[in-house]
């Protein structure tokens, strides 16, 4: 596949969805190092888009330009809300910080090593969520500070929002423990709820599958299915676990050594043959030697969380 | 401590001795014998005489220099003089200490809980009401202090520099406990608000009371221009930082003598009144002063209880402030950032405004404490300000634990009083200080009082839930 072709596939969603989020030649260097090699995606509005790839395939990468957390050495990555959503309909998302791009653009992201708030009780966490509408209602602090009723309104909201996304993830019952006492699973799920708390046109998660155990993961199956239909934002998915993306994705874009190699529905890309050599493996051996190099990674991180349980 | 009689046999115990040994544990305390014959096999019992040695040759290095040899001021010269006992005693201290430390780990059971810890456990799990009680008896008895019948005029003069010290640890704690910036120059957000105080009356003649929101605002414009440089640092660069901001602001005190008089100090700086009514014995012709006006008579301990309930007040609004704010998203976002600051960022939260709010609020409360110490001394120098007071205050803010309020006072209390306490024993003060921080910091490493209780709460009971909205709406 030739670099002009892919591109003008790359523009057009393989459902025909509008367009949310596309990604043109982007690419990320690390000193030498070619991270990311000139990709080019879309990703539909409402719609699941996977990115699939070996280890160090540079999904994350891709993740960490979409997000601000690296700025990326080349490309556009242009976000278009719904136009009735927002004033400022199309944000480039190469130009914005960080926290801009959470604010403004509402991209919201979980990280492949949880990062919650561990000493923080769960309600916590998903509040410090929301905290631009809190912080406007507190008068950014001054009128907060002397118990204004609009504030206490909006806190009230807050935490029916947490709530709501509490109730959603099995979470109501552990809402006032801390964040960190939660076991691996809960905490994964505790991440999706703060993220959707920001209320995001757009989600990006990595790996949320990992370390889940064969139940939990249908159960996630479940709830991005719902998360997509009920709040129709895009999803955007980093998964090695073929049950959850082949069975959940509209669209799915496969990454290898940095470079895009197949990008189409899951029936396209299940048997796109660039797709079967590099990455589903020759014959069945070598994907089950990927898995269970995948699982081996998991597992240290997830018996730590276990024994830090009471 | 010593060994109870339960202690088990070690695996290493000579057999043919073990059943002599029982009958001793029964009888309760071990003979000594005993326990060297028995219970440690040669190979520990040279382990231990080893690491004893270890410990005294380390304590010998510390202390030859410190304790062995001092340089004294002769006629003709500096000369040297050997305290040869004193080396010896110290060095022996540590070896038997060390050695009967390793005697005893080595002779625990396994799974023995020693009693020390069992009870720490037990308060660590009633922090959160001992911290309660405690806080409430605090207020109480502070409020009452001068009215009491032992309430000399050191006493309230002590409890008014340790109320300071509680405040201005409060207002550290917004920026190391909650922010989770650790700052070693916080001393000189305490100067910049005494300075302010002291040169605008110096030379412009202005109030306490004009001058106490001013120097509160010059302290946070100077936490501001520290924040900057060190938004990106964090942990120890970030120490070391502030600790060079808190030498500077010092040094430029001492030789900016055009304006701040150099190491001379700015003196009689004009006390505090009392709505207008100043603390003076014969007011000016026409005009009240505070006896005078409520008809009492002269004594100098009104002032000093009149500044004894002016700190209390503004380290109650400190406090105030601080219990508020940890519930409002500014105070979360803080302890978000603290937590982890990619996370906070993915939120949407802006590290650089929320780090340099609680640079500017912590720094404010440094000033209004400084001014507030500028006023009861009448007199400020530079030397006010140097890097010990920056490490007491944090030392309070350690030992009371992180983030802790009611820790904070206990801390305070208990530092600057045995500061107070140890005055005539001047040459072991520090070396006291730093004794009880290490066992402090042993037994309870996350400080004394250290608990974290959410700031929100989620009540499952939504009817209970309905109730406290019917009742914020009445209120
Ligand atoms: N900050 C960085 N500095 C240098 N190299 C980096 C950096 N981040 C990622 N890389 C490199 O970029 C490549 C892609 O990494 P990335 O984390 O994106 O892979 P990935 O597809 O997410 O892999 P995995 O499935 O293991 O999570 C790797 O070779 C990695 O070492
Ligand atoms: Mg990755």
């Amino acid at each position: 596949m030739n670099a002009q072709s892919a591109d003008n596939d790359a523009l057009a969603v393989p459902s025909g969805a509008r367009a949310l989020l596309t990604v043109e030649h982007l690419t990320m260097r690390f000193g030498g190092l070619l991270a990311v090699d000139d990709i080019s995606f879309a990703a539909g509005d409402a719609e699941i888009t996977a990115i699939i790839g070996p280890n160090g395939a540079g999904k994350t990468t891709v993740f960490n330009c979409l997000t601000g957390f690296y700025k990326p050495s080349e490309g556009r990555l242009s976000l278009r809300h719904d136009s009735e959503s927002g004033q400022q309909p199309l944000f480039y998302l190469e130009r914005m910080d960080d926290y801009r791009i959470a604010d403004a653009a509402r991209v919201a992201r979980t990280f492949q090593n949880i990062r919650l708030f561990p000493t923080m009780s769960v309600l916590e966490n998903l509040m410090v969520a929301q905290h631009h509408a809190l912080l406007r209602a507190s008068g950014f602090t001054l009128l907060g500070l002397f118990g204004s009723r609009r504030y206490r309104r909006a806190e009230k909201d807050a935490i029916e929002r947490a709530r709501y996304w509490l109730d959603r993830v099995q979470l109501t019952e552990q809402a006032n423990i801390s964040a960190g006492s939660l076991p691996y699973g809960a905490q994964r799920r505790l991440e999706i709820a703060r993220a959707m708390c920001t209320e995001p046109v757009l989600l990006c998660l990595d790996e949320p599958a990992a370390g889940l155990n064969p139940r939990e993961s249908a159960e996630l199956n479940q709830l991005l299915l719902r998360i997509k239909e009920e709040q129709e934002i895009g999803i955007l998915l980093i998964e090695h676990d073929m049950s959850v993306v082949m069975e959940i994705s509209d669209h799915i874009a496969v990454l290898d050594y940095g470079r895009k190699i197949s990008d189409g529905t899951a029936e396209f890309v299940r048997n796109d043959p660039a797709v079967i050599r590099a990455y589903l493996g020759e014959e069945d051996e070598e994907q089950e030697e990927k898995g269970e190099q995948g699982r081996e990674q998991e597992r240290p991180e997830q018996e730590q969380s276990e024994s830090n349980r009471p | 401590m010593g060994t109870d009689g339960k202690t088990p046999e070690p695996p290493s115990a000579n057999p043919g001795q073990s059943k002599g040994q029982q009958a001793s544990d029964r009888e309760g305390a071990l003979p000594a014998a005993d326990l060297l014959q028995g219970r440690l096999s040669a190979r520990q019992m040279r382990d231990l005489v080893k690491e004893s040695a270890f410990a005294g040759l380390i304590a010998f290095g510390i202390f030859v220099f410190i304790s062995g040899v001092r340089i004294v001021d002769q006629p003709g010269g500096l000369g040297l003089e050997y305290h040869w006992s004193r080396l010896v005693l110290y060095v022996g201290i540590v070896c038997v200490g060390r050695f009967l430390w390793g005697l005893r780990v080595r002779l625990r059971r396994p799974d023995h809980v020693p009693q020390w810890k069992a009870i720490l456990g037990r308060t660590t799990a009633r922090a959160p009401q001992v911290a309660k009680i405690l806080a409430g008896f605090a207020l109480v008895f502070a409020l009452l202090l001068p009215l009491m019948p032992f309430a000399s005029r050191y006493l309230v003069d002590t409890a008014t520099t340790i109320l300071i010290y509680i405040m201005l640890a409060w207002g550290l704690n917004i920026v190391v406990g909650l922010a989770g910036l650790l700052d070693l120059g916080y001393v000189a957000f305490y100067a910049v608000g005494s300075y302010s105080y002291a040169l605008l009356a110096y030379y412009y003649d202005f109030s306490f009371w004009m001058c106490l929101p001013l120097a509160g605002l010059f302290a946070a414009s100077f936490g501001v221009i520290l924040g900057f440089p060190v938004l990106r640092l964090r942990g120890d660069y970030l120490a070391i930082v502030t600790l060079g901001f808190g030498e500077i602001i010092r040094v430029v005190l001492l030789n900016w003598t055009e304006l701040t008089r150099g190491p001379d100090g700015i003196d009689s700086i004009p006390r505090p009144t009392f709505f207008g009514l100043p603390f003076t014995r014969r007011p000016a012709e026409g005009a009240d002063s505070f006896h005078t006006f409520f008809g009492l008579d002269y004594s100098s301990m009104q002032r000093i209880i009149f500044l004894y309930y002016l700190i209390l007040v503004l380290a109650l609004i400190t406090n105030l402030f601080i219990l508020r704010v940890r519930k409002l998203p500014l105070g979360r976002a803080w302890e978000a950032l603290r937590e982890d600051e990619v996370a906070c960022r993915s939120l949407g939260i802006n590290p650089t405004n929320t780090k340099l709010s609680a640079f500017a609020i912590g720094a404010m409360f440094g000033g209004f404490a400084g001014a507030f110490f500028a006023t009861k001394q009448a007199f400020v120098s530079p030397e006010s300000f140097t890097f010990i007071e920056s490490a007491i205050i944090l030392a309070i803010v350690v030992l009371g634990g992180m983030g802790s309020q009611i820790g904070v006072v206990v801390a305070a209390v208990l530092l600057i009083g045995a500061f107070e306490f140890l005055r005539s024993l001047e040459q072991y003060r520090m070396e006291a200080l730093g004794a009880a921080m290490v066992v402090v910091m042993i037994w309870r490493p996350r400080g004394l009082l250290a608990h974290r209780e959410p700031t929100v709460l989620l009540h499952h009971d939504r009817a209970l839930d309905l109730g406290e909205a019917i009742e914020e709406n009445d209120s």
